[in-house]
């Protein structure tokens, strides 16, 4: 549906987007994460034809549309883009809706279906007679949706569709959202740096950290297959432990991090810099050692503990930092103090090794 | 001030009772500068909104050329159109001189630079963000330029009644281009002038106090929209 080839965009001559190339395909729901300063709101503009890119090209229905003109008009006008903080125009809610339509100068009846539609969409058909000028920040996000979606767009552009809202309208956002997705199968680009969110609306993720795309696959492959050390930060991976294979049985490898050894399931060759990527929940605490059958067992001393509701965040110095969560009974049950002496224990298949290249 | 207080009273009087020459002089004021204040609007929001929106070479220089022109002295201009009007000059054929014609083409020179600069000035305060919605949501460049006109609607008013005000209360160039001619091209502004000059205080008064309060209505109107 749209393509994305050599994608790139400088202002100011500093690069905010180097050599993205992406295929997004009709009805997919395609997210694209990253931190914030990413450039997720750049590239999401280049696909919708409101900038020229420094380089690249983008291709709609496989003709390429990167130049001036008409052409982009014509095509735009099959795209439909929400702002992170929208903003309406000094006028009805109604005729806010309106306004995508009466530009490509549609029936006043087909106005009209459509706009009832699409406020009936978000729930706001109560609004139409209001001054979109005196909404909430809630109201007003689910004013521009109905807005985007009154021209039925072939793609949606959404960006940080709930990055300003209080979680209640979060919440509503999403559900309408989710139901845009669900019911009217509509191709959907959205930037977020929610990575939940993008697991619980997209089919695909683009994880994009410094203007560049470091990873695309399936939520559940970004999040627990991350391809590089920058991923693997971004999608909450906390202990990230720098290493060199130094054995090799079959698929277990043993990596040494600081001269301790970690077990792991991996194809890298011995020599090879990597890092070992491991959960917190991946982690438990025990007591003695004997108490684990885990391939990776380690004596450490607990030096941090903090709550972060409904568990505890446990630092453990093994010779390498470890960090872990408990759930508050077992911290209990353990009776966990900082300074107390632990064993922390992991499976060899809850570790991930990824090539380090620096 | 005994006798300036004669001369107000009489003033007030000769508003009160609609005296014909107070009347005609008012009417002529108020078409000549709606004339002009029309015709220069009509050009200067399309071409505001362009030099707004498009983007060239000299964009910065142009603007602060057309900012600096807004206290363009009425003189100037005067001296202007008596070069391009007068029997002598380029248009001298078209015999425009000491007619209202020129007095209006004289008046949009003098306010064309301030009405752009206001309208541009308008335009850069919407919110970016506006245009670009716009265009987003299917607009064309005219269609974007439109809405963002609409949002700013108060603060081009004002932009117009600014370049009205301003019309309307200079004397040098309606004297020097009109020629202060009874009957024909005598304004409000150039009636005080002569009638001063010749010692009838009254009338030239009463014509200033109608001066005033136009001018004061000016002000509460533009005063009102930029609260809005």
């Amino acid at each position: 549906m749209i393509e994305a080839y050599n994608l790139g965009q400088k202002y100011g001559g500093r690069y905010v987007l180097r050599d993205v190339n992406l295929k997004i395909g009709r009805g997919e729901v395609f997210a694209v994460i990253g931190p914030t300063g990413a450039g997720k709101t750049t590239l999401l503009r280049l696909l919708d034809l409101l900038e020229m890119p420094a380089s690249g090209k983008v291709h709609f229905d496989g003709v390429d549309v990167t130049s001036h003109g008409q052409e982009r008009l014509r095509v735009r006008r099959r795209m439909s883009f929400v702002q992170q903080k929208p903003v309406v125009f000094t006028m009805s809610v109604y005729d806010n809706v309106a306004c995508g339509l009466r530009w490509r100068r549609e029936k006043d009846e087909v106005i009209r279906q459509r706009v009832e539609g699409a406020l009936e969409l978000v729930g706001m058909t109560d609004y139409r007679d209001r001054d979109a000028k005196t909404l909430s920040g809630g109201e007003t996000q689910r004013v521009a949706i109905a807005r985007a979606l009154a021209t039925q767009p072939e793609l949606l552009f959404l960006d940080e569709p709930t990055a300003n809202l209080d979680p209640v309208s979060v919440s509503k956002v999403e559900e309408v959202l989710a139901h845009i997705v669900g019911e009217h199968r509509m191709t959907v680009v959205m930037a977020t740096h929610d990575m939940s969110q993008g697991q619980r609306l997209a089919d695909r993720i683009g994880v994009l950290v410094d203007g560049r795309i470091l990873q695309v696959g399936t939520p559940n492959e970004i999040f627990t297959l991350p391809e590089s050390r920058e991923v693997a930060e971004f999608v909450g991976i906390e202990n990230i432990l720098a290493g060199v294979v130094s054995g090799k049985d079959g698929s277990l490898v043993a990596v040494d991090v600081n001269g301790s050894i970690i077990e792991a399931i991996s194809d890298y060759e011995v020599g090879e810099r990597v890092y070992a990527l491991i959960r917190p929940e991946e982690i438990t605490l025990i007591s003695a050692k004997g108490l684990s059958s885990a391939r990776n067992t380690f004596q450490g001393k607990i030096v941090k503990m903090s709550l972060v509701e409904p568990l505890i965040r446990i630092e453990v110095n093994c010779g390498f930092s470890l960090l872990c969560l408990v759930t508050k009974r077992s911290a209990e049950e353990l009776n966990l103090t900082i300074g107390k002496v632990v064993y922390a224990s992991f499976k060899a298949s809850g570790v991930r090794i990824i090539r380090r290249w620096s | 001030m005994e006798a300036f207080i004669q001369a107000l009273i009489k003033a007030l009087h000769l508003i009160a009772s609609l005296d014909p020459e107070v009347v005609e002089v008012t009417r002529r004021s108020l078409a000549i500068s709606s004339t002009s204040c029309s015709l220069t609007t009509a050009f200067a929001i399309p071409l505001g909104s362009l030099i707004h929106f498009a983007h060239f070479p000299g964009k910065r220089a142009l603007i602060s050329v057309i900012q600096t022109l807004f206290s363009l002295p009425t003189v100037v201009v005067g001296l202007l159109v008596f070069i391009i009007f007068s029997r002598a000059g380029p248009l001298g054929g078209l015999h425009l001189m000491f007619t209202p014609t020129v007095m209006v083409i004289g008046q949009v020179i003098l306010i064309m630079p301030l009405m752009l600069g206001l309208v541009i000035s308008a335009l850069s305060g919407v919110d970016k963000a506006v245009p670009e919605t716009a265009v987003s949501l299917g607009a064309s460049r005219l269609q974007m330029g439109l809405i963002t006109l609409r949002e700013a609607k108060y603060a081009v008013l004002t932009a117009v009644i600014m370049g009205f005000g301003r019309a309307f209360s200079e004397v040098g160039l309606a004297m020097m281009a009109g020629g202060n001619i009874r009957g024909f091209t005598r304004t409000l502004t150039t009636a005080i002038s002569l009638e001063t000059s010749k010692g009838d205080i009254e009338l030239s008064l009463a014509l200033g106090i109608i001066l005033l309060l136009i001018a004061l209505a000016i002000n509460i109107t533009v005063n009102r929209l930029q609260h809005r």
